[in-house]
C-alpha cells in the first residue's frame, strides 16, 4: 500500500493505484474539477496514466460560490 | 468589451456569501449579469456540482477567482487549475496580503499577472486604487484593471474617487470598480467615474433582500454610464438660478432684480 495525501487526509491506496482511481475515490464528477499532483496540475487525460509515489500530495478542486 | 470579448452588461456579479441556492440564481437574474465569479476550493460532498450546474442552467460565463492567495505561486495554481477545471482562460486575479484586511499585495500580483499573460490567461487583475500600480498591471499584459473601492466587503464604498477618477485616466485596458460597494449610489458613482463596469457579490448576497438590491445595483450602473456619458454640470460654490430672473411679481419693470 502506498499513502497518499488526498485533499489533506492521509489515504491508504493500492502499489499500482492511478490517478483516475485516487480522484474516483473522491468524487465520482469528471467534469467541473481539476486535479494537482504535489502542485503540479495533471490533465484530465492524464489521470488514468499518471502512476503515483507514496507521499504524493494529491489535491481535487472545483468550483464553489465566491468572490 | 474585455479581451476579445463584448459584454451587454457592465455589471459582473460574484457569487459569494449567498444565503442559498435559490436566492442566488433569482438576483443574479435580477442583476443582469453574463459573468460571474466562482472560487477553487477542494472537493467535498457538499460543494460538488452546485454552482457550476446553476451557471450552466442561465447560461452565465464563470470567472474563476484566485481568491485566498497569498502568493503568485499560489495564484498561478489556482489559476491553473480553474482553466483545467472550467475549460476558461479567464482569471479573477486576487493576491492578497493578509486576512484581516484582504487588502491587495501589489507586487505579488504584478508578478503573478506577468506570468499568467504569458502562459494565455486573459487576466482581470484586482488590485489597490494606485493609478501607478494600475499602470504596471497594464504593462504586463492584464486584460482589465480592477481598482477597489474600499476593502472587500466592508460596503465602505469608494473611498478615493478622484484615484479611480485618475486611475481611468491613465489606463487604456478597461478598468471596473472591484471591492467595497455597498448600495446602489456606489455602483452608479463608479461609473460616473468613468469606470467602465462593476464588480461586486456582498453588496447583494448579503443585502436583506438580495434580488432586490441586485435590480438596483443592475440600474445603478446603467444609470452611473448614462449620466457619465451625458456630462454632469460643474461644481459651483454659490447657486445658479434655472428660473428667468426678470418679470418677476413686484419688482420694478424697469429694473433686473438685483443678487
Amino acid at each position: 500500500m502506498i499513502s497518499i495525501r488526498l485533499n489533506g487526509n492521509e489515504e491508504q491506496f493500492p502499489d499500482d493505484a492511478t490517478l483516475a482511481e485516487v480522484v474516483q475515490h473522491i468524487t465520482s464528477a469528471t467534469q467541473g474539477i481539476a486535479v494537482a499532483v504535489d502542485e503540479h496540475v495533471i490533465r484530465r487525460t492524464d489521470w488514468a496514466s499518471t502512476a503515483l509515489h507514496s507521499g504524493a500530495q494529491v489535491d481535487v478542486l472545483t468550483a464553489v460560490q465566491g468572490g | 468589451m474585455i479581451g476579445e470579448r463584448q459584454f451587454n452588461s457592465r455589471l459582473i456579479m460574484g457569487t459569494g456569501g449567498a444565503p442559498s441556492l435559490e436566492i442566488l440564481r433569482n438576483a443574479l437574474i435580477a442583476s443582469g449579469t453574463e459573468m460571474t465569479t466562482v472560487a477553487m476550493r477542494r472537493v467535498s460532498a457538499d460543494t460538488h456540482g452546485s454552482i457550476f450546474d446553476l451557471l450552466k442552467e442561465l447560461k452565465i460565463d464563470v470567472l474563476p477567482n484566485t481568491a485566498g492567495c497569498y502568493t503568485a505561486g499560489e495564484a498561478i495554481l489556482t489559476a491553473q487549475l480553474a482553466r483545467e477545471a472550467l475549460e476558461t482562460s479567464w482569471i479573477k486575479l486576487e493576491v492578497i496580503s493578509n486576512e484581516e484586511t484582504l487588502l491587495p499585495d501589489g507586487l505579488e500580483t504584478v508578478r503573478a499577472a506577468e506570468k499568467l499573460a504569458l502562459d494565455g490567461f486573459t487576466v482581470l487583475a484586482y488590485t489597490n486604487d494606485d493609478p501607478a500600480l494600475g499602470k504596471r498591471l497594464q504593462d504586463v499584459g492584464c486584460a482589465a484593471v480592477m481598482p477597489l473601492g474600499a476593502p472587500i466587503g466592508s460596503g465602505l464604498g469608494i473611498r478615493n474617487p478622484h484615484n479611480i477618477e485618475l486611475m481611468r485616466s491613465l489606463l487604456t485596458v478597461p478598468m471596473l470598480l472591484d471591492a467595497g460597494i455597498g448600495t446602489a449610489s456606489d455602483a452608479a458613482l463608479a461609473m460616473e467615474l468613468g469606470c467602465d463596469g462593476v464588480l461586486l457579490a456582498s453588496a447583494v448576497t448579503r443585502a436583506a433582500d438580495p434580488v432586490g438590491m441586485a435590480h438596483a445595483m443592475r440600474l445603478a450602473v446603467e444609470s452611473g454610464l448614462l449620466a457619465h456619458n451625458a456630462g454632469r454640470i460643474p461644481k459651483r460654490w454659490r447657486a445658479h438660478a434655472s428660473s428667468p430672473q426678470s418679470g418677476l411679481i413686484g419688482t420694478d419693470a424697469r429694473e433686473s432684480p438685483e443678487f
